[in-house]
């Protein structure tokens, strides 16, 4: 690079601070990036001959547009494409570029400033401008050859070479810059892995619908996608060879680019001694606590606010240049708008995304093009917006948003975008229907038209369900449901029936069609479904939460994305919540018999932990009352080392098996009871239900054991079994139905298995056995479990093959893993009271 | 109020659409919300039905479900959603370079 001035300059002088020009005042400008040589134009727009001008550029390089680096790394532009300012441009304003050697030293006093090759500038007015650094997470490993950052061009120059020798990559951080960085490593031809810390990809820009939407079609590219991966070492014998996850997965890698973030470059502010807080601070003019000396870009904090994005900057060389001109405007906070670039991927957010009080949401989820559009409105104004898929309107809504236009008048049409809102569609949405011809399309996915809606209406189909099942229309996505009732409402007026009952306000399906969906498109996570059936709210509510969790636990036990925050604390916390916040614990006693062994367990636990109540339950067992939360742990660890497992007393899952003492004690014992109990709750234990469930076996028809009120209830005969199922001792007392009549234990299990895997995958969450009975009907049942023999046989090998993965203690995963801190509080701060008001 | 905020941890390690708590003397606790798009709030952590812990609920958009009987509220104001009535004390609290801060002397003027 002949062209640069640079530090082994012979004509430079160095020790010998060159001062300004007669006449002319000297602005050094530290940082030939983005903002610093935008300020220098804006200047020169202004008045070229105020100032003369010398730029330090750590890079030895001249001023280039730095959000281009991605597709340069993706091959889709060259260096050369992405210059802003060749050297021409220096040496035609006079400019003097001193690149490739940084400022280190500012004397305010003496004003001049000191490079590192020890050449040393006067200046009059200094202007700081540089950018930010990238944050190294501090681990082990972290200076081993093969680790960088994705900063500048020399990174690009590394991952460039990288690419070259093949193999695999490690990206650490799945924001923008990340996500950039592994498209360009995947098309250079490596294997790229993205570890993510949060749970969602670019959390900051997109909400989890559009997050799950990214990752889905990142893998579909190829790209590894691990979220909620922590990264504890970087290994390697003299350059890096692997990553090492906190939960002990190691990750080979011959590259590993962290992107997790920036801190804006303040070290040689602050050693100056100008006011620094985030980033160097300045008020609206981008002066700093000294009057002489400016900053602007990445390395600002103006009004509490520090930027990483480009178009803020714009803004602060503007109010700047004014300033230095004197004609000061001021820099107003900006608000920023992202876009991900990365070919066919379109991905666009701006503003509060987020929502909060008094927010509404606006969601178009068009499953099958692959769009998902959601717009925040506040007091009828637009205050953000995710787009994924379709980002065409993102523009136009970050213009609404900044304007802050009443958008009340077209607020039924915002969603579809600037074409249907101002003016190309109707006002009012009704009209906009009823004027719509009867060969339109309503149903994309089954291709149903308006004229066949209609007709299916006219022909007696007065609800949404009975269209659905008459023509299809809106039984799929179901993102067309709005505009089948309005078609209903506009054929039918006050006569349309209501629909069965929907999930919650979340949805506009009910529970079964959830269901079959999950199943029939193979959906295997909360945000997956909520996005393919068009939920209205960003994250539902804890009404629908747990059943989804339910749902696609039961549709796929191995390989479906559980999600702990889905649950209810009980659940969550393996114990059940207590009227005080403290917590009771219930070991299991299989079929009700329990040890000495066991005993002494509980009862050093009671002592122990100050529990202050034990009892027996209804239930046959004991439980442990007055735990506090942060003692759980403990609690579980001390009754797992006596062998105990959780009870589940809390869950929607397996509870008791009741037994009585059966043959092996009673004068009148027709069968082993008590073995039969403790085989069923062994074999069952652990199997998450739609609610609640209880077995007992009782040894002769006296029915010691309340077997005719469980959900399934065995009663022993002299000559087998009689099986029972549906009854409920709650709130409404029933009375089982009797199922049949079996001669052995195994077929007992047998047909247990089947009913309990019947009743697991087709009631509703929170439906106990009792009103699900009522509701199919007893005989349904009896088809499914007794008649249909080979479908009982696929019933109950869904239910152990499902068990696989259910029956390991809670408990004894929670004692000892890393949700164990999550018990804990966060912090004490004992002297600080908070005498809330009541 | 600036430099007195009360340093209470990491982002990282309250449970998105989950709470941790922290406790001041006299057997209270402050709940510290993270919600889904990372938005972090703090409320006594005392339902005001009936005293439940408002830390375990089920967190949703910007409001929580109580555990004990399911009211619904608002995470930024702590009023009781739709029909129930109440309100649950609020303490400022923000989020910088990851590391969550409570605000002390809201915390104490909130005690008056
Ligand atoms: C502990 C226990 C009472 C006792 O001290 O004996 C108990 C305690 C509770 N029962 Fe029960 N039930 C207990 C046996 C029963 C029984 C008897 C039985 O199982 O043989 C019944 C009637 C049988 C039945 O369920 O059909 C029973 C019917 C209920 C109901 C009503 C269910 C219904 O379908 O109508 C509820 C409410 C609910 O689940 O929504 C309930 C709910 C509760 C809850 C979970 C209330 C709550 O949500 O906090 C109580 C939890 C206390 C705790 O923290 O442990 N409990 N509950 C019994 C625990 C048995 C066990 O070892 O796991
Ligand atoms: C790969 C990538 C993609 C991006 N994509 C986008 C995008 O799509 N949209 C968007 O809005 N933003 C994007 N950004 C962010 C955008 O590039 C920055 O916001 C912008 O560059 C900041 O400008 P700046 O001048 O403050 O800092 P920089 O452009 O980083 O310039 C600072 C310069 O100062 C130099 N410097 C630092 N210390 C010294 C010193 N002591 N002496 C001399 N020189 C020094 C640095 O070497 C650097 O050249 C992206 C960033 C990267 C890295
Ligand atoms: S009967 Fe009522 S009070 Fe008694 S344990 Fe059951 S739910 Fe609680
Ligand atoms: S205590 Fe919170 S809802 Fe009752």
């Amino acid at each position: 690079m002949d062209f640069l001035v640079s530090a082994s300059d012979p004509d430079s002088t160095p020790d010998t601070p060159s001062g300004p020009e007669p006449g002319l005042p000297h602005l050094v400008v530290i940082g030939n990036g983005m903002a610093g040589c935008r300020a220098v134009e804006e200047l020169i727009a202004r008045d070229a001959g105020r100032y003369r001008v010398t730029i330090f550029g750590a890079e030895p390089r001249v001023n280039y547009n730095r959000i281009m680096l991605s597709p340069v790394l993706a091959g889709e532009k060259t260096f050369d494409d992405i210059v802003i300012n060749d050297a021409a441009w220096y040496a035609d304003n006079g400019i003097e570029l001193v690149a490739g050697d940084p400022v280190a030293a500012i004397d305010r006093a003496a004003k001049t400033v000191t490079s590192r090759s020890g050449r040393s500038v006067r200046y009059d007015k200094l202007l700081i401008a540089t950018g930010s650094d990238p944050f190294i997470i501090p681990v082990p490993g972290k200076e081993l050859p093969g680790v960088i950052s994705f900063r500048d061009m020399d990174d690009v120059d590394h991952m460039l070479a990288a690419a070259d020798r093949g193999g695999s990559a490690v990206v650490i951080g799945g924001g923008l810059l990340g996500l950039e960085a592994a498209h360009g490593l995947s098309l250079r031809g490596m294997q790229v892995t993205v570890l993510h810390l949060m749970p969602t990809l670019m959390e900051r820009q997109l909400d989890e619908a559009a997050a799950w939407l990214l990752k889905s079609a990142l893998e579909a590219r190829g790209q590894t996608v691990l979220t909620g991966a922590d990264t504890a070492e970087i290994l390697g014998d003299g350059k890096v060879e692997a990553v090492r996850l906190k939960d002990g997965r190691d990750i080979p890698a011959d590259l590993v680019v962290m992107a997790v973030g920036i801190r804006p470059s303040v070290a040689l502010a602050r050693e100056a001694g100008l006011a620094v807080g985030r980033g160097i601070q300045v008020d609206d003019h981008m002066v700093t606590s000294d009057p002489d000396v400016l900053a602007v870009g990445e390395c600002v904090e103006h009004d509490g606010q520090v930027y990483g994005l480009v178009a803020p900057l714009w803004d602060m060389c503007r109010a700047l240049a004014d300033g230095l001109v004197e004609r000061p405007s001021g820099y107003r906070a900006s608000v920023t708008s992202t876009k991900l670039k990365v070919a066919g991927l379109d991905v666009f957010s701006a503003g509060d995304f987020a929502g909060g009080e008094g927010c509404e949401d606006i969601v178009l989820r068009d499953a099958s093009r692959g769009v998902y559009k959601r717009v925040v409105l506040k007091d009828d104004r637009v205050v953000g917006a995710v787009l994924y898929g379709d980002t065409a309107d993102g523009g136009w809504y970050f213009d609404l948003m900044r304007r802050g236009e009443d958008i009340s008048a077209t607020r039924d049409l915002l969603i579809f975008g600037q074409a249907f809102a101002s003016g190309g569609g109707q006002a009012d949405p009704k009209a906009a229907v009823a004027a719509l011809s009867d060969g339109a399309e309503i149903c994309g996915c089954n291709g149903v038209n308006k004229g066949q809606v209609v007709s299916c209406i006219a022909k007696g189909a007065h609800s949404l369900d009975a269209v659905r099942s008459g023509c299809k229309a809106s039984a799929s996505c179901g993102s067309c449901t709005g505009l089948v009732e309005t078609l209903l409402a506009l054929t039918l007026g006050e006569d349309v029936e209501a629909g069965p009952k929907t999930m919650c306000k979340c949805t506009s399906f009910g529970h079964d069609d959830v269901r079959r969906e999950i199943v029939a498109q193979g959906m295997r996570s909360i945000p997956e479904v909520m996005h393919k059936l068009h939920w209205s709210t960003p994250d539902g509510c804890s009404s629908c939460r747990p059943a989804l969790n339910y749902y696609l636990l039961c549709a796929w036990p191995g390989d479906y994305e559980d999600d702990q925050q889905s649950r209810f604390v009980n659940e969550r916390l393996h114990a059940n919540i207590q009227k005080d916040g403290t917590y009771s614990v219930v070991p299991r006693m299989w079929g009700g018999i329990t040890s000495p062994r066991e005993l002494r367990a509980i009862a050093d636990v009671v002592e122990k932990y100050d529990a202050p109540m034990v009892k027996v339950t209804g239930g046959q067992r004991l439980d442990i009352f007055g735990i506090k939360k942060e003692d759980l742990p403990a609690v579980w660890a001390d009754l797992n080392a006596a062998g105990m497992v959780s009870g589940h007393a809390y869950g929607k899952a397996l509870r008791t098996v009741k037994t009585c003492v059966g043959s092996e004690w009673c004068r009148f014992g027709t069968q082993d009871s008590t073995g039969l109990g403790v085989k069923l709750e062994r074999g069952f234990w652990g199997s998450w239900m739609p609610h609640k469930f209880k077995m007992a076996v009782s040894g002769c028809p006296r029915n010691c054991a309340e077997a005719t009120i469980k959900d399934f209830g065995v009663v022993c005969v002299d000559s087998g079994y009689e099986l029972h199922v549906g009854g409920n001792g709650g709130i409404h007392v029933r009375a089982t139905d009797l199922l049949t009549k079996v001669a052995s234990e195994e077929e007992a299990i047998h047909v247990a298995a089947a009913f309990v895997q019947l009743y697991r995958e087709e009631a509703r969450y929170l439906e106990r056995t009792a009103p699900w009975i009522e509701r199919v009907g007893l005989q349904h049942i009896k088809d499914r479990v007794v008649e249909d023999v080979a479908g009982r046989d696929a019933l109950a090998e869904r239910f152990w093959y499902s068990q696989k993965f259910s029956q390991d203690d809670p408990w004894a995963e929670r004692a000892s893993g890393a949700a164990r801190e999550q018990h804990a509080h966060m912090a004490h701060f004992q002297p600080l009271a908070l005498e809330v008001a009541e | 109020m600036i430099g007195d905020w009360l340093d209470i941890g990491w982002l990282d390690q309250i449970p998105v659409r989950g709470s941790r708590t922290v406790t001041v003397s006299g057997g209270e606790e402050v709940a510290v919300f993270r919600t889904a798009d990372n938005r972090v709030f703090a409320l006594a952590n005392r339902c005001p039905h009936k005293g439940g812990p408002l830390s375990q609920g089920i967190v949703h958009g910007h409001s929580v479900a109580c555990p004990l009987h399911n009211w619904r509220i608002a995470l930024a104001t702590g009023e009781a959603q739709g029909e129930d009535k109440g309100c649950a004390p609020t303490i400022p609290v923000k989020v910088d370079a990851g590391r969550v801060l409570l605000c002390r002397t809201s915390t104490l003027k909130a005690a008056a």
